[in-house]
This record gives C-alpha cells, sequence and structure tokens, in this order.
C-alpha cells in the first residue's frame, strides 16, 4: 500500500521536473529530482518485498489451515454422510481446490491491496492536480468497476460448473486405475477411453466457453481507459488554453490514467485465478458446512456381570435414501464372554447388525445397548476403544506392519505384537517378509495377498485387546485349515465377547449363541443343535454346505 | 532463460503438442503484433497532442482534433486485436491440454499392470488432473503475455529510436540489470516448485488412502494419529509453497524497482536533452510511457517465466507418465481369437514379480474344453497369480500359455480377454447405475437379457428392491451394497456375456452358501462345453471339479479329482477335513 502510495507520487515529481526544471532551465533541479525519484523506487522495493512475503506467508499459511480444517472435518463425518459425499469429490476439494484458493488468495492479497489503491489513489492525486479534469477519472473509475465486477460475477457460477466437470473427468481416471482388472477383462479399453473423451470435451467446451467471457474484459477496459484519455487531453487543452493548467500537469494526468490501465490490465489477467479460487472456496465451504454429528460423551458405570454387554432392543435400521428397511425388529442379548455366530443369505443383514455396535451407523427404531447403555450416548471414541473391529474389506495402510498393529492400541510391546499375530495365524506373513515387523507394506496393501492382509487385520484388532471382537466376515479368504486355527486361538481368549459374522456354518457352529438372519429378520436364536433339529433357514444353510451324507 | 536439459526436452514435448494449432497460434502471433504495435503507436499520438498544448492562447485545436479521431480509431482497433488474440490463445490452450490429458489417459490404458500395482493411485490421478490443470494455466498465462510482451518490447525499442537516440541508449543499458535479476531469481524458484508438487503428490496418495477407508480409520479411532501425519506433510508443503511463492513473487518487485531505475534516468537525461533542445516536452512525454512500457514487459516475462517453469515441471510429471514403457505391444499378426473351444494349455511356466522371489516354477497344466479345474492352496501359494497369468494381465517369464494351441503373447489381448468371463474377489463396480455396471462387456444388451442375466446371478431379488431398480445409482466401489451383493452384480456380469471360459477367483466368498449352489448350478449350465478356473477356499465349491490342482509355494503338489485326492489323504485331504474341526 505504502509502494502504491509512492508510485503514485511519481507523476507528480516528473510533472515537477517538467514544469520547473525544463522551464526554468535548472539543471541541478532536475538531477535532485531525479535522485528522488531513485530514492522513492528504491523505499518501494523494499516495502514491496516485505508485502509479498507477508502475501506469501499469509495464504500458504491460511491453506494449510484450510487443508488441515478439512482433512479434521471429514474425519469426524460419519460412515452415512461419507457414503452420500462419495470419496472422489473429497479428495479433489481437498487437493486441488485448496491449490487454487492458495494461488487466488496470494494473488489476491498481492493485488487487491494494491490496484484499488492505485485507481483511487490516481483519482485523489488527479483532482489535487486539477478539479475539474479530474471529474473524468470519476466518471470513468465507476465505469471501470461495473465492467471487472460484472465480468466476474457472471464467471463465478460458470467456473463452478468447470469445476464439477473437471470432478468427473477426475473419477473417470480413478476408476480406470481401480478397476483396471474389471476394464481389460471385459476388453472396454475402448469404451472408457471414449468416456474420458466426452467427459473431456465437456470440460473443454466449458473452459473456453468462460475463457470467451473473460476475454472480454481487457479490450473493453482498453477502450474505457483511453477514451477517457482523449476526453482528457481535449478539455486539458481546453484550461491550458484558458491558462488555468500547465503543460506538465496535463502529462501527470495523462499518466496517472495509464496507470491505472495498468493496474486493471494486470486485474483481468488475473481475474480467471480470482474467479476460479471463489468457486474453488465455495466448494470447500460446503464440505465444511456439513454438519458433524454430536457426540455425547457421558461415561458408562461400572459393569455388573448380569448385565448383558451387548444388547439389541427391537432395532430397525434403514439406511439413508434406501427404500426399505435392511434390518427390522432385531432383538437378543449377549452376555460377557459369549461367542456369538451371525450367519445369513447374502443381504441378510449380517455386517448391519455389527456395524451397529460400534455406533458406524445409528439405529432407526429400538435401542443398541452396550454394559446396559445406549450406544447413542457413548462417546464414539471411548466405545470404540472397547471394540476390535475387523470389516469384510481387509485394508492396510502405507507403513510398516508394526505402524499398522500398533493402531490397535500404540502402547503394545512388540511382544503384544508377537501374540496377537499368533493368535491370527499371521507370524508366518510376518516372518517371511524381509525385516519382520519392520517390512514396509505399500498403499492399500498391495504388496500382499487377500488373506494374508486378513490375517493382519485381525491382529491389528486382536492387539487392541477388546472386550468386544467383531469378525465381519473377516476370514472368507482364509483356507479351512487356517480359519479353524484362528477360531481355535480366539476361542482361547476367554473374558473376550466374540461375534463372529459368516457365510460358512463350519466358522460358527460352536458358538454359544447362533443368530440367523434372514432378510433383515431373525430367522432363529440357538446353539447349532437348537437351530439345525428347529430352524429351517438354518437347516438349509448347513446341509448346503454339508450334505447329508457326509 | 536457462534451462536444464530435462526442461528443454519438456519444451520440445510441448511444441509437439502445440503443432496441430500452428495456424491458430500464427493468427494469434499477428494479432499480438498488432495489439502491441497499435498500442505503442498511441503515446506517440499522445505526446503529439500534448505538444499541440503549449499554454494559454496557445492550443491548436484543429490539429488536437485530427489527432484525436486518429486515437480513437486505434483504440476501437487495439481492442478487437487483442480480443481476437485472447479467444486464439484460449482455444489453443484448452485444446492442447484435452490433447494431453487424453494422450495421458489413454497411455494409462495401454500400461502394464506392473506399473499401476506399483503406483498409488493418488499420484497418478494428481498428474492426469492437478498437474494438467496447473500446465493449462501457466500456458494460457505464457502466450497471453510472452508474444504481447516480446513485441512491445521490439516495438518500443524502435520507436524510442527513431525519436531519440541517446536517452534510449540509457534505457537499453539499464534493462539487462532486469534480466539479470529475473534469471537468478527464476532459477532458485525452479527447484522449489518442482520439490512443492512432489509433496503434493505424496499428500495426495495420503488423502486418498485415509479418505477412501474412513472405516477402518474411524473404527480403530486412529483420526488424531492420521491428522498428525497429514500436519506433518502438510507443514513440509506449507514450508516448501512459501518459498516457491516468494521467491516467485519477488520477481515482480525487483524487476519494478529496475523499471523505477529506467524511468528516472529516462527523466534525468530526457530532461537534460529537453534543456538542450533535442527532444520537445510532448516527445519527453512518450518517452516516458515507453520507458515504462518497454521494461514492464520484463516484468511480465519475468512473471511468466516462473509461472512457465511451473506449468514445465507439471507438464515433466505428465509426459513422465505419458513416456512410460506401455505393455509390449501386439504382434502384427496377432491372431484374433473366435470360436474358442477352450483347452488351455501350462508349458514350463515360470513366474515372478520381482527377480529375486521366485514364485511359479516350472508349472505345467492341461485343462480339455469343457473341464472345470479347481485351484487351492493356502493363502499366498500363488493362487491369484496364476489368474494374471491366464489373463495376461502379467506375462510369464518362461514357457508358454496356450489357448486352444495358440500361444496367448501371439493373439490380441482383447480377444483372449474377451474369451474369459472373469469374477474376482475385489469386487470393483463403478460410479454409474446399476444397470450400467451389469452391461459392461455387453453394452448393447435388451432390457431382457439383462433381466435374465440378474436373475441367473440370483441378483434380480435385491436389485428389485432397490429404491429405483435397475436405475438405482450407485456411488464409486458400491457405496451401500454389502459384499456379497457386489459379487452378485459383477456375476451377472459375466452371465450377460457367456464367454466361453471362465475365471472364478474367490467369486463366491462373500455369497451365503445356499445363493451360491444356486448360482453353481446357473454356471453349471452355462459351462457346459466350456472351461472353467475356479479359486476357491470353500471347499463345497470345489468337490465338483474335473480336477483340483493343489497348490503351495508356486508349485502343483497334488492333482486329482475330489474323491482321489481324498483316498490320498494328503494336504489336500488335511485341508478338507480340517473343516469339521474345532
Amino acid at each position: 500500500m505504502l509502494e502504491a502510495f509512492l508510485d503514485l507520487l511519481v507523476p507528480l515529481v516528473m510533472a515537477a521536473i517538467i514544469d520547473q526544471g525544463i522551464a526554468a532551465n535548472d539543471r541541478p533541479y532536475i538531477l535532485r529530482m531525479g535522485l528522488l525519484l531513485v530514492f522513492l523506487g528504491f523505499v518501494g522495493l523494499t516495502f514491496s518485498i516485505t508485502a509479498q512475503y507477508f502475501a506469501a506467508k499469509a495464504s500458504v499459511f491460511f491453506c494449510a489451515k484450510i487443508r488441515h480444517a478439512l482433512f479434521a472435518h471429514i474425519e469426524k463425518l460419519s460412515f452415512t454422510q461419507m457414503d452420500q459425499a462419495g470419496s472422489s469429490t473429497l479428495i479433489t476439494r481437498m487437493t486441488n481446490d485448496v491449490n487454487q484458493v492458495q494461488s487466488g488468495v496470494n494473488l489476491t492479497l498481492r493485488l487487491f491491496l494494491r490496484s484499488p489503491f492505485i485507481v483511487f489513489g490516481a483519482m485523489i492525486m488527479a483532482f489535487t492536480v486539477d478539479v475539474k479534469a479530474a471529474w473524468i477519472f470519476a466518471v470513468v473509475i465507476p465505469l471501470l468497476c461495473i465492467v471487472v465486477f460484472g465480468i466476474m460475477l457472471w464467471s463465478i457460477p460458470q467456473y463452478k460448473r468447470v469445476q464439477s466437470a473437471l470432478d468427473r473427468v477426475l473419477g473417470i481416471t480413478r476408476e480406470n486405475l481401480t478397476g483396471v482388472r474389471v476394464i481389460r477383462a471385459f476388453h472396454q479399453e475402448e469404451n472408457e477411453a471414449e468416456r474420458f473423451e466426452d467427459g473431456n470435451s465437456i470440460l473443454v467446451r466449458l473452459q473456453q466457453y468462460v475463457g470467451r467471457m473473460s476475454a472480454l474484459m481487457n479490450p473493453i477496459t482498453y477502450i474505457i481507459v483511453n477514451i477517457g484519455t482523449l476526453i482528457l487531453i481535449y478539455s486539458g487543452a481546453l484550461r491550458v488554453e484558458s491558462g488555468s493548467l500547465s503543460q506538465g500537469e496535463v502529462i501527470a494526468l495523462v499518466n496517472y490514467m495509464s496507470q491505472i490501465l495498468v493496474e486493471l490490465v494486470k486485474l483481468a489477467n488475473l481475474i480467471i485465478t480470482m474467479t476460479k479460487a471463489f468457486a474453488c472456496a465455495n466448494r470447500i465451504q460446503s464440505v465444511l458446512e456439513i454438519p458433524v454429528e454430536e457426540k455425547p460423551s457421558s461415561l458408562p458405570d461400572a459393569t455388573s456381570n448380569d448385565t448383558p454387554i451387548v444388547e439389541f432392543n427391537h432395532v430397525s435400521l434403514t439406511y439413508a435414501g434406501a427404500g426399505a428397511e435392511s434390518l427390522s425388529d432385531i432383538h437378543f442379548k449377549v452376555m460377557k464372554g459369549q461367542t456369538i455366530g451371525i450367519i445369513g443369505g447374502t443381504g441378510s443383514g449380517k455386517s448391519s447388525v455389527v456395524n451397529l455396535i460400534p455406533g458406524f451407523y445409528k439405529a432407526t427404531a429400538g435401542r443398541v445397548l452396550v454394559d446396559g447403555l445406549d450406544v447413542k450416548d457413548y462417546e464414539p471414541e471411548t466405545l470404540r476403544n472397547r471394540i476390535g473391529m475387523v470389516l469384510q474389506k481387509a485394508v492396510l495402510f502405507k507403513g510398516t506392519i508394526r505402524e499398522n498393529l500398533l493402531w490397535g492400541n500404540a502402547n503394545a510391546s512388540d511382544e503384544d505384537l508377537y501374540r496377537a499375530l499368533d493368535i491370527a495365524q499371521a507370524r508366518e506373513v510376518v516372518d517371511k517378509k524381509e525385516g519382520g515387523l519392520d517390512a514396509q507394506i505399500a498403499q492399500g496393501g498391495k504388496n500382499l495377498s487377500g488373506g494374508q492382509k486378513q490375517r493382519l487385520t485381525i491382529a491389528r484388532a486382536i492387539v487392541r485387546k477388546p472386550d468386544i471382537l467383531i469378525l465381519d466376515d473377516s476370514a472368507s479368504a482364509l483356507d479351512f485349515a487356517t480359519d479353524a486355527k484362528l477360531r481355535k486361538a480366539i476361542h482361547e481368549l476367554s473374558d473376550m465377547t466374540v461375534f463372529i459374522v459368516s457365510q460358512r456354518s463350519s466358522s460358527i457352529r460352536h458358538a454359544d449363541q447362533i443368530i440367523v438372519l434372514d432378510d433383515g429378520e431373525i430367522a432363529g436364536i440357538g446353539t447349532h443343535e437348537e437351530l439345525l433339529s428347529g430352524c429351517t433357514v438354518y437347516q438349509e444353510i448347513y446341509y448346503s454346505q454339508f450334505p447329508k451324507e457326509v | 532463460m536457462k534451462k536444464t536439459n530435462v526442461s528443454t526436452s519438456n519444451v520440445k514435448k510441448v511444441l509437439s503438442y502445440l503443432k496441430p494449432y500452428r495456424l491458430l497460434l500464427l493468427l494469434s502471433l499477428t494479432f499480438a503484433a498488432a495489439t502491441a504495435l497499435l498500442t505503442l503507436y498511441l503515446p506517440i499520438l499522445i505526446g503529439n497532442a500534448v505538444d499541440l498544448i503549449v499554454g494559454p492562447g496557445q492550443v491548436d485545436f484543429a490539429g488536437i482534433w485530427t489527432l484525436l479521431k486518429k486515437m480513437a480509431v486505434i483504440i476501437i482497433l487495439t481492442s478487437i486485436a487483442q480480443w481476437l488474440m485472447n479467444l486464439c490463445n484460449n482455444t489453443v490452450t484448452y485444446r492442447t491440454v484435452r490433447d494431453i490429458r487424453l494422450a495421458a489417459f489413454d497411455r494409462i490404458q495401454i500400461l502394464p499392470l506392473k506399473y499401476i500395482d506399483g503406483h498409488s493411485y493418488g499420484d497418478v490421478v494428481s498428474r492426469v488432473i492437478n498437474d494438467v490443470d496447473q500446465f493449462a494455466d501457466g500456458l494460457l498465462m505464457g502466450f497471453t503475455q510472452l508474444f504481447t510482451g516480446v513485441i512491445t518490447i521490439l516495438g518500443t525499442f524502435g520507436f524510442m529510436l527513431s525519436i531519440n537516440w541517446k536517452i534510449t541508449l540509457v534505457v537499453v543499458l539499464l534493462t539487462p540489470i532486469s534480466l539479470f535479476v529475473a534469471g537468478f531469481i527464476a532459477k532458485n524458484t525452479f527447484s522449489m516448485f518442482k520439490l512443492q508438487s512432489e509433496t503434493r503428490g505424496e499428500q495426495t496418495s495420503l488423502i486418498d488412502e485415509v479418505i477412501g477407508n474412513q472405516k477402518v480409520v474411524q473404527a480403530f479411532g486412529q483420526e488424531d494419529e492420521m491428522l498428525t501425519r497429514f500436519d506433518e506433510i502438510n507443514e513440509r508443503l506449507k514450508k516448501y509453497s512459501l518459498r516457491a511463492i516468494f521467491f516467485s513473487s519477488i520477481t515482480n518487485p525487483s524487476t519494478r524497482f529496475v523499471n523505477n531505475l529506467v524511468y528516472a534516468g529516462v527523466g534525468i537525461v530526457g530532461a537534460i536533452v529537453a534543456l538542450g533542445g533535442g527532444i520537445s516536452v510532448g516527445q519527453l512525454s512518450s518517452f516516458l510511457s515507453y520507458a515504462n512500457q518497454f521494461t514492464k514487459p520484463f516484468n511480465e516475462i519475468s512473471g511468466v517465466v516462473t509461472e512457465l517453469q511451473n506449468a514445465l515441471a507439471c507438464a515433466g510429471r505428465v509426459f513422465d507418465l505419458i513416456e512410460e514403457t506401455p505393455q509390449v505391444p501386439e504382434d502384427a499378426d496377432a491372431v484374433e481369437l473366435t470360436d474358442i473351444q477352450g483347452e488351455v494349455t501350462l508349458t514350463d511356466v515360470s513366474f515372478s514379480y520381482v527377480p529375486e522371489k521366485p514364485l511359479i516354477e516350472k508349472l505345467n497344466v492341461t485343462a480339455v474344453p469343457g473341464q472345470r479345474v479347481a485351484i487351492v492352496g493356502p493363502t499366498g501359494c500363488g493362487k491369484t497369480t496364476l489368474i494374471n497369468l491366464l489373463m495376461r494381465f502379467y506375462d510369464v517369464n518362461e514357457g508358454s500359455i496356450q489357448v486352444d494351441n495358440t500361444d496367448i503373447r501371439h493373439m490380441t489381448r482383447g480377444s483372449l480377454r474377451t474369451g474369459y468371463g472373469m469374477v474376482l474377489q475385489d469386487t470393483w463396480l463403478r460410479a454409474g447405475t446399476i444397470r450400467d455396471n451389469i452391461i459392461m462387456g455387453k453394452p448393447d444388451a435388451t432390457e431382457d437379457e439383462i433381466i435374465a442375466a440378474a436373475k441367473a446371478a440370483h441378483a434380480h431379488s435385491f436389485i428389485r428392491r432397490l429404491p429405483k431398480g435397475y436405475d438405482t445409482v450407485i456411488t464409486e466401489d458400491g457405496g451401500q451394497l454389502s459384499q456379497g451383493q457386489k459379487q452378485l452384480l459383477c456375476i451377472a456380469r459375466v452371465m450377460l456375456c457367456l464367454p466361453p471360459m471362465l475365471i472364478l477367483d474367490e467369486a463366491t466368498s462373500s455369497i451365503d452358501t445356499r445363493t451360491e449352489l444356486k448360482i453353481q448350478e446357473a454356471f453349471g449350465r452355462m459351462m457346459e462345453g466350456r472351461t472353467s478356473f475356479i479359486v476357491a477356499h470353500r471347499l463345497s465349491t470345489i468337490r465338483e471339479a474335473d480336477i483340483i490342482l493343489v497348490m503351495k509355494d508356486g508349485n502343483i503338489i497334488e492333482q486329482g479329482n475330489h474323491q482321489t485326492l481324498l483316498e490320498k489323504g494328503g494336504f489336500y485331504a488335511n485341508l478338507y477335513n480340517s473343516q469339521f474341526s474345532v
């Protein structure tokens, strides 16, 4: 800003040189003023470097903060919200959009803090030179503002459209990487390329459309400013004629006008970045505005042994956006230390039942109780700390095996880790890897087979020494021998309440209680023998795997 | 402009992408030249006009009037030229970027799986999206400003010379400082921009990983842990960005400072020359505005240079991807397989992902048409690898795989792969409707065919219950569908195509056994006279197979059917019996 002010002094000094120096034939005066110009330039440099530094710092720090806030916010979103938002958009918003905002903020700070000062400063200076001639400025500047802001306002929503077209292109690219095997297996490479080309062309068309409008900005401002100059010269001529203005002053006025033009041209060049940044900022804003579901923070009472550790009280669940209930009227009790098997057909709601226990989804009717308290009243941290959960899809993260296992419990010793690995039958996985616990796992665990991943995820849950262990069909990639060993080892951990979700009746036949689900409803609860004699669904499942003659 | 060899070659590549738009570029250059020259002509006219305003009573109104008219015409012409130039630049930039993106995508389609398995998705995506985008910005700015800049400099120089050569000398002597400063800064910025873009890639892959697997993160309460890791990268990124942006942004004030020096120089020398009567005051005034315009392009060009460097760094990363060695191209005389019988022979096949760790060694298998081949074995024994080889996702290191007595390396990949119907354990669904997902292998399927396939896969009943049936939109990765439902959809997809050979890699692992039995039946009917490979842990799935291959550590240790293997009392028998124990 100070720099802008100094810049504004330059024409005045120049006017002085012309009017006094040349007119009076005063060489020393000219030199003195010339040095003054150099000095002004130098001071300007210092100011402006400082300003640039702070602008850069502010924008970078600001965006680092935004990224942090976004990341933290997204991590807090519930499963339902994540399902709705879709992870690929969230990812673009965190990366691309934030980058755009960063360059936008930087430029805004650099230019918007400078340009308006120059523009309005030039006007004020013009007034000090000559009030009547300066009225031209007063007309030209608002006109310019209308043009600049008009185009900006028009293009912001357009950039939003561009950005969502970009999202689509990103989505297609991602799909082609994650689904590469399927796409190639179906020989769909060409179709995919077509899809991509479509998305890409739409993007380009939009970009060009917006570009055409923004391209108007520069020429229009050019016309306005220069017509202003013409009028200035003409009226200047009139006023010099009448003797109320000097030649040098006319030059100063013309200079001011051209300074305005220069600033506006800069602005116009950056307007694309600016408007893009605005559009992106809005998209980020909309992510941040997804409300985080509030978290209660009551602590559970001490457990007495006769309170069921997990209780489902007439629970129903409907997923957001789904047509029908996924679970209806589920009602059962589990005592501490029991092993519970959950079995049922595909889509019968097995996973939904266990997802309710750690409160990943909220029951739409009825109550889910852990230690006699509604899971809705738990602070999620406290609740989830007591539960070891192994999901269907085995997911490991980039890092060493140790780092992955320590997720269960950050304070576990190597001894604890190995014990957990033994139970999960994953010891050999680690021993086979170079570096043992310190072996690197690639992103998404791509350097491990499905079975290896599953065993490591089980170990990760056991490291936590949870009160409740949930295995959500997490032994599906294991062969029967390993599966049997695993179950035996887990069975030896008394005290732990275990939920085993499985398709295999062999996996659950020894459970204390077996819950048979059919189409979201309980078709039977009991032990293997009870169910085999009384529950038709269970019989069908069992005999489909173990034909009667075996 | 100093550049390393790498960036010179990148420049060449960029130029080759620009080639198709030569004409537009030329047009743009012409308009740029017109704009610049007309813009330069204006100050002369203004100077002349000022000269006509000498003092009270000495104003030549008639002269001013004609000059003003002339100026108005020039202004309008300039604007039009400028607008057209912008349009050309826009078109060229966006089209070039489109071409580059397309090239990158096409390359992804033919990259060997080895590359895709070995790189994080986030990184590749960031190249195709972010880097290309940054490149577009740089290119656009580069065009608009570089052209006009260069022409303005040349033009100004000429005009200045025509007015007074002494003052011109002052300007010419002073401007190299500006170049020097800009060059110095640019050198420093380039490496910073590269660091910044690398760190961004790293951050993107973390984001991809964590947000893609939010459930696990939340289940283990690792939000804070992840946030710390994120912050660490974020902190580094912050540091690099700050340096990159700061360095690039001091270019501007520094060169502006040099400008001011020039301006002052012109002012002093000009005034003195004017004293001596060498030039008129009006000429001095035009000179001053020339001095401004002469140095300003340097300013802009130095800004553009940093911008272009950033763009080049990004382009470099994209080109790296585009130039990645593609999979072995098909032979010119590659056979298009039609009417596949389904005889599959593996002769002495050896394969490993990394040379140090042999995985499959000297494997021999023969499957006659119509046979059902089951592969069992402990996890990590190479079952999935075998499938990768059959589908030719990876090429064998030694030996050969033949289908109908033709080496699969001598047939087109497309015809080989369409010959197989594949259902994998890792179900993959795309964002789109259920219908889109089912018709992947046969886009022109009729409604009846789709429903028939869904019914055969036992997916029809659950699809019907979805809010919009077959038109229900599912998110990437299947969203709210259960693992089993996703598998059913994948099976329906294959059912629709009815390929002559079938690969099922744990295809029914998440489906309950009752449904599985029914699907098996459907497969059985479909598979009559067709060859199929089945990988499964569930032994009930395998029992009916014609040949069971028992694999361990990359070798086949037992081979036979269920009955003979049980009688043998070996590894398979052990495996089979274990499912009845606790």
